[in-house]
């Protein structure tokens, strides 16, 4: 990325945000909507999969965004809030039968207050020990998700099977476009509270501490409480785009939060954008098709662009996609 | 008691490895207070490379020698390649890079070697005189070339004027370069090092965990864990870190909470002493009078 | 005499932001120079643009008549440059004696470098009693003498001394200059000085700079300098 934009500047972009707030939405972003609306009627099933899973992803790496590109922390263990989002789910529609809309709201919550515990202690971290830490996290998940202790809950290796909801009222919509457009107007409501947050008091606040630490505790953002909360909150959005995750595939099992995840979302940040809430649309993209697109090239290939398409845009196209997007505009 | 003994040499012996691996995070992070992720990838990569030599009939020590040799190319060629340029970088910048690097090397060994798990010999014959009930033949033989190559970096690094020079560079580039040391190649230099340390890391390693592209990850976080136990500005405490952490893992593993854990209690060993103390057990710390 | 260092409209940056506009300055061979100012003058960023560190230069930069406006700082340290920077820059972590025996990293006589650590310690007992101690440890004082140890253990043909007697008490300052001198006579180094006292400074150089806004405002001989109006008012207090 460029340097990070001294303390000074990030007053002004506070500013024109909530200017952008009170002037109309684009006119982008609302045919962008009304085509994703469209998508429910005109995809077949797994390609609603796919949609689904885009949006799961996307609320995800806004997560992720808030905590390294508005707060600058790094997290690289995000894949592990993901699997609390999505286990949370799976335990209460399996074995307790609470309807998904209820599950939703409680995988996040549990994600957040999870990412506010790990961020509490963390927090007291330089940014590279936070990297180190949440490097752990990731890597360790999966053996936590196997671990005999939790097997009763967890189901162990074998993971939990989940059952797709019906659409309610008896709406003339099968299962697979339901959940797609119910994912939709969750995207769009995390993408509404992303947005509050990034432009007001508290977005200004985030800033502040990510661009003048000293400076933002000497005019009273109470540095330690702001940093973890924001860390709970990361942790909640991708817990919600777990539980998302979830109910699309209908199936968790340890394997598939293993450390692949918690670098995809990381990719996924960089290729769309650090600091941005287009790029989360961007990159939700790229890592749904691209590591796949890779499979059939080789086993390895998905990891090999993975670690090309880092290399190769922190060095040109520092501001990720979105920043590119925006400079055509 | 005898179990216990064994486990605790048990311990000894994969804290040695342990204690490399941390050796070499902590030699690239007092040069340039990066952590480098790929560490482990790179000692992964190492391994393999030796294991292809081995395939091709190459005798052991030969095979040894010359990815020891390779490797140290390969970390000085990363640091000018790739690191150097990111010198002024943001920090989220550089840990992005160190992340694709342990991605490139990951999917480097699966493409060029193959996913599936290998055996990979020790050069230390089964029956040696040196076997004993507490350890095997491999884990003391491995044992001992840790130390001497511990040994023989502790001697570089006090004894000899480039190993001063090195110390110097990673202190006070600044200061360092008013002395006429070339601060950019100490920088290689270290870097090469840490991968050669990787490499025999990677070596002795790999007879016991079998290899595979995952090999290391596992250890790389043990690592990671000493590195910071001891103090990650600490080539001493690297070491003492690394032993620890191996015995602990071991007798944990054992009594407490079983084997499945490790990855777990690596974790909670990170951030227990990331949050209690940062500096490490031995941290130095280092004085200053104004 | 020879004209050991010469500038010739040397400019300096930080960045996008110029801080020394144009400055013209030598340094004969075996002379001590002093460059006087007030702070912000931009004396310590001169110093950094004749070693190359840490600023982005314009201008002519030539050392014995080689130029050497486009070398690095280790290329300028090697031609025989010794620079005492502001902080001292010791090696904190490293023992005294490691932080001497880092001036001899771009000799290539071992003999010498044990004699000349000898030398060193013979101009400041207290850093053999402490030759073992951490550098850190040391007094400010005392990391001033280790400093200009370390840099003359290269042997310089010129050393550059940023404030040697920032924060020191005036005897230590006093015993400091007095080796400087001594180090000048005997063993001919030439010496160009910074310094905001500059009545101490006066008394130990032949000639003076004074260094206003980036700008050479006024140069001379020690005695010129002393009768000099701006500098009189300005930093003798007179």
């Amino acid at each position: 990325m460029n340097a990070i934009p001294p303390a000074l500047k990030a007053l002004p972009t506070a500013k024109f945000a909530q200017a952008d707030r009170v002037r109309s939405i684009p006119r982008l972003f609302v045919a962008l909507v009304v085509l994703a609306v469209a998508v429910t009627f005109f995809a077949q099933g797994y390609q609603l999969f796919q949609a689904t899973m885009i949006v799961s992803y996307a609320i995800a790496l806004l997560g992720l965004n808030l905590l390294t590109g508005y707060n600058g922390q790094i997290s690289l263990g995000h894949g592990a809030f993901y699997a609390v989002g999505a286990y949370v789910t799976a335990i209460l529609m399996a074995r307790y039968g609470v309807p998904y809309w209820v599950c939703l709201p409680i995988s996040g919550g549990v994600a957040l207050v999870v990412g506010y515990l790990f961020g509490r202690p963390a927090l007291r971290l330089e940014g590279l020990y936070l990297a180190l830490a949440t490097f752990a996290l990731g890597i360790a998940a999966p053996q936590l998700l196997k671990s005999r202790h939790f097997e009763p809950w967890t189901g162990g290796s074998s993971g939990i099977v989940l059952n797709k909801p019906e659409a309610p009222f008896g709406l003339p919509l099968d299962a697979d476009q339901w959940f797609y457009l119910f994912s939709l107007v969750v995207g769009l409501l995390m993408l509404l509270v992303a947005r509050n947050l990034v432009c007001g008091a508290s977005g200004r606040a985030m800033r502040a501490m990510r661009d003048h630490p000293l400076a933002a505790e000497a005019i009273g953002v109470p540095g330690s409480h702001c940093k973890s909360v924001t860390f709970g909150i990361s942790a909640g959005f991708t817990g919600v785009a777990g539980s998302l995750f979830a109910v699309a595939v209908q199936f968790v099992s340890p394997d598939t939060f293993a450390m692949f995840l918690s670098i995809s979302l990381l990719v996924g940040i960089v290729v769309g954008g650090v600091g941005t809430l287009w790029g989360a649309l961007y990159g939700a993209v790229f890592i749904m098709f691209v590591p796949d697109l890779a499979e059939k090239v080789s086993k390895a290939a998905p990891w090999a662009v993975y670690g090309v398409v880092l290399i190769v845009f922190v060095y040109l196209l520092p501001g990720g996609l979105a920043r590119l997007a925006r400079r055509r505009a | 008691m005898e179990a216990f003994l064994h486990q605790l040499a048990a311990g000894l012996a994969a804290g040695g490895v342990y204690a490399s691996m941390a050796l070499a995070l902590v030699m690239i992070y007092q040069a340039t207070h990066h952590i480098n992720f790929a560490q482990g990838e790179m000692a992964t990569f190492s391994a393999f490379i030796a294991w292809a030599l081995l395939q091709a009939g190459v005798p052991y020590w030969l095979a040894f020698a010359a990815t020891v040799l390779v490797s140290f190319s390969m970390g000085a060629a990363i640091q000018f390649a790739i690191v150097r340029p990111l010198e002024k970088a943001p920090e989220l910048s550089v840990v992005v890079v160190f992340i694709g690097l342990l991605v490139i090397f990951h999917s480097m060994a699966g493409w060029l070697f193959g996913f599936d798990v290998k055996r990979f010999p020790s050069p230390f014959p089964v029956d040696a005189w040196f076997g004993s009930a507490l350890l095997s033949v491999h884990q003391l033989g491995a044992m001992a070339v840790t130390l001497a190559m511990v040994a023989v970096l502790f001697a570089f690094l006090r004894l000899t004027p480039l190993g001063l020079a090195m110390r110097a560079a990673a202190e006070n580039a600044d200061s360092a370069r008013l002395l006429g040391v070339p601060v950019s190649r100490m920088l290689m230099l270290g870097w090469g090092l840490a991968g050669a340390i990787g490499a025999v890391a990677g070596m002795m390693v790999a007879p016991t965990l079998f290899l595979d592209p995952h090999m290391m990850s596992g250890v790389l976080l043990y690592a990671f864990a000493g590195a910071l136990l001891g103090g990650i500005n600490n080539p001493v405490g690297a070491v003492v870190g690394g032993l620890v952490v191996g015995v602990a893992e071991n007798l944990l593993g054992t009594y407490v909470i079983g084997t499945e854990l490790k990855l777990p209690l690596a974790l909670v060993l990170i951030v227990t002493v990331l949050v209690f103390r940062p500096a490490g057990l031995l941290g130095r710390v280092v004085v200053k009078r104004v | 005499m020879d004209k050991l260092l010469e500038a010739k409209g040397l400019r300096a940056f930080y960045g996008p932001v110029a801080v020394l506009h144009g400055i013209d300055l030598d340094v004969e061979q075996g002379e001590v120079c002093a460059l006087l100012g007030a702070n912000g003058a931009g004396k310590t960023t001169t110093l950094r643009a004749l070693c190359r560190t840490k600023v982005r230069t314009e201008g002519s930069l030539s050392l014995a008549g080689e130029a050497i406006e486009r070398r690095t700082t280790e290329q300028v340290a090697r031609l025989g440059v010794g620079h005492v920077p502001d902080g001292r820059g010791t090696f904190l972590g490293l023992t005294v004696e490691e932080n001497l025996r880092l001036g001899c990293y771009t000799r290539a006589d071992r003999a010498g470098c044990a004699s000349d650590l000898e030398r060193m310690y013979g101009y400041f007992p207290r850093l053999k009693e402490r030759r073992r101690q951490q550098a850190g440890t040391l007094s400010g004082g005392e990391q001033q003498m280790l400093a200009i140890s370390r840099a003359l253990m290269a042997r310089p043909r010129l050393l550059l001394l940023d404030e040697p007697s920032f924060g020191l008490a005036p005897l230590i300052v006093r015993e400091i200059f007095g080796i400087l001198a001594k180090i000048n006579r005997e063993e001919s180094v030439s010496i160009l000085l910074v310094e905001q006292n500059a009545r101490l400074a006066l008394e130990l150089a032949q000639r003076a700079y004074l260094l206003e806004g980036g700008r050479v405002v006024a140069h001379g001989s020690s005695e010129q300098m002393r009768q000099d109006d701006a500098v009189r008012r300005a930093y003798l207090g007179d």
